[in-house]
């Protein structure tokens, strides 16, 4: 959810974010307004202030588009369950906290209600990535635990013979409580399978459409891509010196940035179906640990502010941010093409996605450009990378499924 | 095409110089610009054209730290295209030192140079036969008044040259520098590793990997055919090293378990059932699981062999399914492409090593030994700190968790607490084995980022 700040007390709004962190940038779990830690269904959340060190860009690049845009706090969750129910548990937890936050935006009075201010301010996402589709707080809790429990057993027993290393393995696996994972209902699948089935079935109906109008989208996407003006300034060294200080306390890292697109339809509409079929993709196909090749990020969110003028992209990754840019690049130079390619100053893409992130010095450049701090960040598990996640939940399955031969070497090692 | 005039280079980019088993690594600080860039001049520093015209005895390769060219004379801060982290300085930013793992016992404060004392100013590297080292020395100093520049420190490298002092052959692995600009990179073959690298990874004003030219300091060509060196001066508990080895594996078993940790014989040979193909021939394609060699040794960290893709080449259609990442798995696909991450090493060993054998039997003597860690590269950000910060320093490399590089981890706790001082491997029956509570074997007491310019920015740099 997002919403407008008042004027000119933006200082006063960090300085209040500033006491929810322990380092620069990192939440106190604990922390006096809202103490997330609390509230056991979120996996990370930030509170993030919208202001976009780009927008002078427009003077340069983009005459058609206004010059101001608003600077809004932003309060993002990823979280377990129904959101009315978030809402509600959030506002239960701390009313009193969320109120003063709120207190710097616009339209926040006194006596608003808090949730339905907060349910009025939200905002959908046009895509969404999740690492593991339907892994809980609780699961992976749970699954961290286990491992903490079997490790000094690993460590003590080094060098038994796996079969009877297994052993005492799963007898102190049997003390450490499971919750039995959760399975998705009947209502839930089919209506999975419904959005699944929307890509193909529009693809089809539109078809003669694509057929029709693929020439003169080509001709126009390649006059665009030669003519589109590229702004990739080098870094500041002292905005890269603040950001630097929020990054790197944890293997996990938040990532947000902030750009308009492109003037015009034409690329505004290609972002929207480009956006919507990311969206597809994420919740279909790359549900198990893998964006494409990315292993590293928990969760990723693209989100139209202001009529579609500009995106706002918030990412949780592992590893730093030059590795991060780097995996990146190396890995899915045309999936940010194709996610990023119409952002205003983007370095110049070939065919959609070619180019562009190959570019790697004006990318990473381009990329700094639109990146703004975030006040607060929080995650749930700290030291744990998607990487231990997924192997903690394999070595759950282990206890479960007991396994043999190479394969509970391959399991004991991973402990 | 990207070549470079060998009369332009320094040497040291195109070589180790072994056979000069002497060396000095001399920190100046300039106390006077003008006198400072006036006998600096009348230095004679040795180029790549007269290392390949010749077998020298004598070698002089000259650097500066950020500081130093500020020291001298030049606005280094407004000349557009010197690398922020250059300009930073290797100690001067918090967060980087955290990136890094040059924190508690490793952090700048702690250092005997580099660290809060500032930066030295001029690095002068001579490397002469042991036996002529000193005499090197003091005639280069001679020429050095100190009303110019004072000497902060002179650091001795001793020999033998390629063996480091826990006894391994060291520096195996290197990149072959691409000179003659014939590499295209870019396209299906670099899904598979290759040793030769794009020039424009180790000298600035080149074609790197990605394929084009990256922002240098151009004006009046200050920067080009130069590069960034890194100079980290390790200490090693060589005694710590063999003791706690012993008291793991016993004295039997303590050669195979350090073996295992490095990654490679001691001698310097591969593990056997890599079937490598002489000392390089290999990679961890056949290996993914790290059954041979573990996945966190010190040379599976420093080089992981990896190319653009895990799976390999597997033509047009097969390429486009791993890159959409429909085949494979992330635990197989966790460690970042080799080629952008790629190190020239040029460092070398200090103080005396005592025997590897006599350490295993328990005898101690104690003599302070350690590495001249210094390495080339022209990306400080993605070569350097990506690979001290995301592979030997970080306890998640590859996937791990709880563990660093077996030698050059700090040991620190990962957030949240978790212990980061296991290694994990499998024993010679295939059976998993994990240590635990691994000591600090090496600490970081120096350190600074250093400009090695080409010879034409060397002369524009000290003129008048």
């Amino acid at each position: 959810m997002a919403a407008p700040i008042r004027f000119g007390c933006r200082a006063d709004l960090e300085s209040l974010l500033a006491t929810m962190t322990r380092e620069p940038g990192q939440a106190d779990p604990e922390n006096a307004l809202v103490p997330f830690g609390r509230l056991n269904r979120i996996h990370v959340a930030r509170f993030v202030i919208l202001d976009d060190p780009s927008l002078p860009d427009r003077l340069l690049l983009a005459e058609s588009l206004p010059v101001h845009e608003p600077v809004r706090l932003a309060f993002i969750a990823d979280f377990d369950g129904d959101e009315a129910d978030f809402f509600d548990a959030l506002a239960a937890l701390a009313e009193a906290g969320l109120r003063r936050i709120f207190s710097f935006c616009i339209d926040f009075t006194p006596d608003a209600d808090l949730v339905e201010w907060m349910r009025d301010h939200n905002l959908p996402t046009a895509a969404n990535y999740i690492n593991w589709r339907g892994r809980s707080t609780r699961q992976i809790g749970e699954e961290a635990a286990l491992h903490r429990a079997l490790r000094p057993a690993r460590l003590l027993h080094d060098g038994l013979a796996p079969e009877a290393l297994q052993r005492i393995l799963l007898n102190i696996g049997g003390t450490v409580p499971l919750t039995p994972l959760r399975r998705s209902g009947l209502a839930e699948k089919l209506l999975d399978i419904g959005h699944f089935l929307l890509l193909p079935a529009i693809g089809l109906l539109l078809f003669p459409f694509v057929i029709v109008g693929a020439i003169p989208f080509v001709l126009v996407l390649r006059h665009r891509e030669r003519t589109d003006p590229v702004l990739a300034p080098v870094p500041d060294r002292a905005r890269n010196r603040m950001l630097s200080a929020q990054e790197d306390h944890d293997i996990t890292n938040q990532y947000s940035a902030i750009g308009s697109l492109k003037p015009g339809r034409f690329r505004r509409w290609l972002t929207v179906v480009i956006l919507w079929v990311i969206n597809w993709g994420a919740r279909h196909i790359y549900r198990k640990g893998r964006l494409a090749r990315v292993n590293t990020i928990h969760f990723a969110s693209w989100t139209f502010l202001d009529e579609r003028r500009r995106v706002y992209f918030a990412s949780n990754y592992d590893g730093s941010r030059e590795a991060y840019n780097d995996d990146f690049i190396n890995k899915v130079a045309f999936g940010l093409n194709l996610s990023f390619s119409n952002g205003l100053g983007y370095p110049r893409t070939d065919w959609l996605i070619l180019g562009g992130a190959r570019r790697e010095q004006d990318f990473k450049r381009y990329l700094f450009h639109h990146q703004i701090p975030t006040q607060v960040w929080y995650k749930a598990f700290p030291g744990l990378s998607n990487y231990d996640m997924a192997r903690n939940a394999r070595i759950r399955a282990g206890i479960d499924h007991p396994p043999r031969g190479k394969a509970l070497r391959r399991w004991l090692a991973e402990i | 095409m990207s070549t470079a005039a060998p009369d332009d280079v320094q040497a040291l980019v195109g070589r180790g110089f072994g056979s000069l088993d002497g060396a000095r690594y001399v920190l100046l600080r300039v106390e006077d610009a003008a006198a400072a860039r006036h006998c600096l001049r009348g230095l004679a520093v040795t180029s790549e054209a007269q290392a390949r015209a010749s077998r020298l005895t004598r070698v002089l390769q000259m650097a500066f730290t950020a500081a130093g060219l500020r020291a001298l004379g030049l606005a280094v801060d407004a000349i557009p295209g010197f690398a922020p982290e250059f300009l930073d300085g290797l100690s001067g930013d918090p967060s980087r030192s955290r990136r890094l793992g040059d924190v508690e016992n490793c952090a700048p404060s702690r250092w005997r140079w580099g660290g809060e004392a500032g930066e030295p100013h001029v690095l002068l590297i001579l490397l002469a036969k042991q036996v002529e080292i000193d005499g090197y020395l003091a005639e280069t100093l001679a020429a050095l008044p100190g009303a110019a520049c004072t000497v902060v420190q002179v650091n001795a490298g001793s020999g033998p040259v390629g063996r480091e002092p826990f006894g391994f052959v060291d520096g195996v692995s290197q990149p072959d520098v691409d000179w003659d600009g014939t590499l295209k990179p870019g396209g299906a073959k670099d899904r598979l590793y290759r040793e030769d690298i794009a020039l424009g990874e180790f000298l600035l004003g080149h074609v790197n990997e990605y394929g084009f030219v990256a922002d240098y300091p151009e004006a009046e060509g200050i920067g080009r055919n130069g590069t960034y060196l890194v100079y980290r001066q390790l200490e090693q508990d060589v005694v710590g090293f063999w003791r706690w080895t012993v008291l793991r594996a016993g004295e039997g078993g303590a050669m195979a378990l350090a073996e295992r940790m490095v990654g490679r014989r001691i001698d310097g040979d591969p593990l056997p059932a890599l079937g490598s193909e002489g000392r390089n021939g290999f990679t961890f394609a056949t290996d993914p699981d790290g059954l041979v060699c573990p996945i966190g040794s010190h040379i599976r960290r420093a080089n992981p062999r990896s190319g653009d893709d895990p799976r390999g080449r597997r033509g047009f259609l097969g390429d486009l399914v791993s890159s959409l990442g429909l085949k494979g798995t992330a635990m197989h696909d966790a460690v970042a492409s080799a080629r952008f991450h790629r190190l020239l090493r040029r460092g070398r060993p200090y103080g005396t090593p005592p025997d590897t054998q006599a350490l295993i039997a328990g005898e101690m003597p104690v003599e302070e030994c350690g590495l001249h860690f210094i390495c080339l590269n022209a990306s400080l950000a993605r070569q350097f700190e990506f690979v001290q910060g995301s592979w030997i320093a970080s306890p998640y490399f590859g996937g791990l968790s709880g563990e660093q590089d077996p030698l050059l981890g700090n040991r620190c706790p990962a957030n949240g607490g978790a212990p980061t001082d296991a290694f994990g491997y499998y024993d010679q029956h295939g059976t998993p084995r994990l240590v635990a509570g691994l000591p600090r074997f090496v600490t970081l007491v120096g350190g600074a980022y250093f400009f090695l310019p080409g010879l034409g920015g060397l002369a524009r740099i000290l003129r008048n």
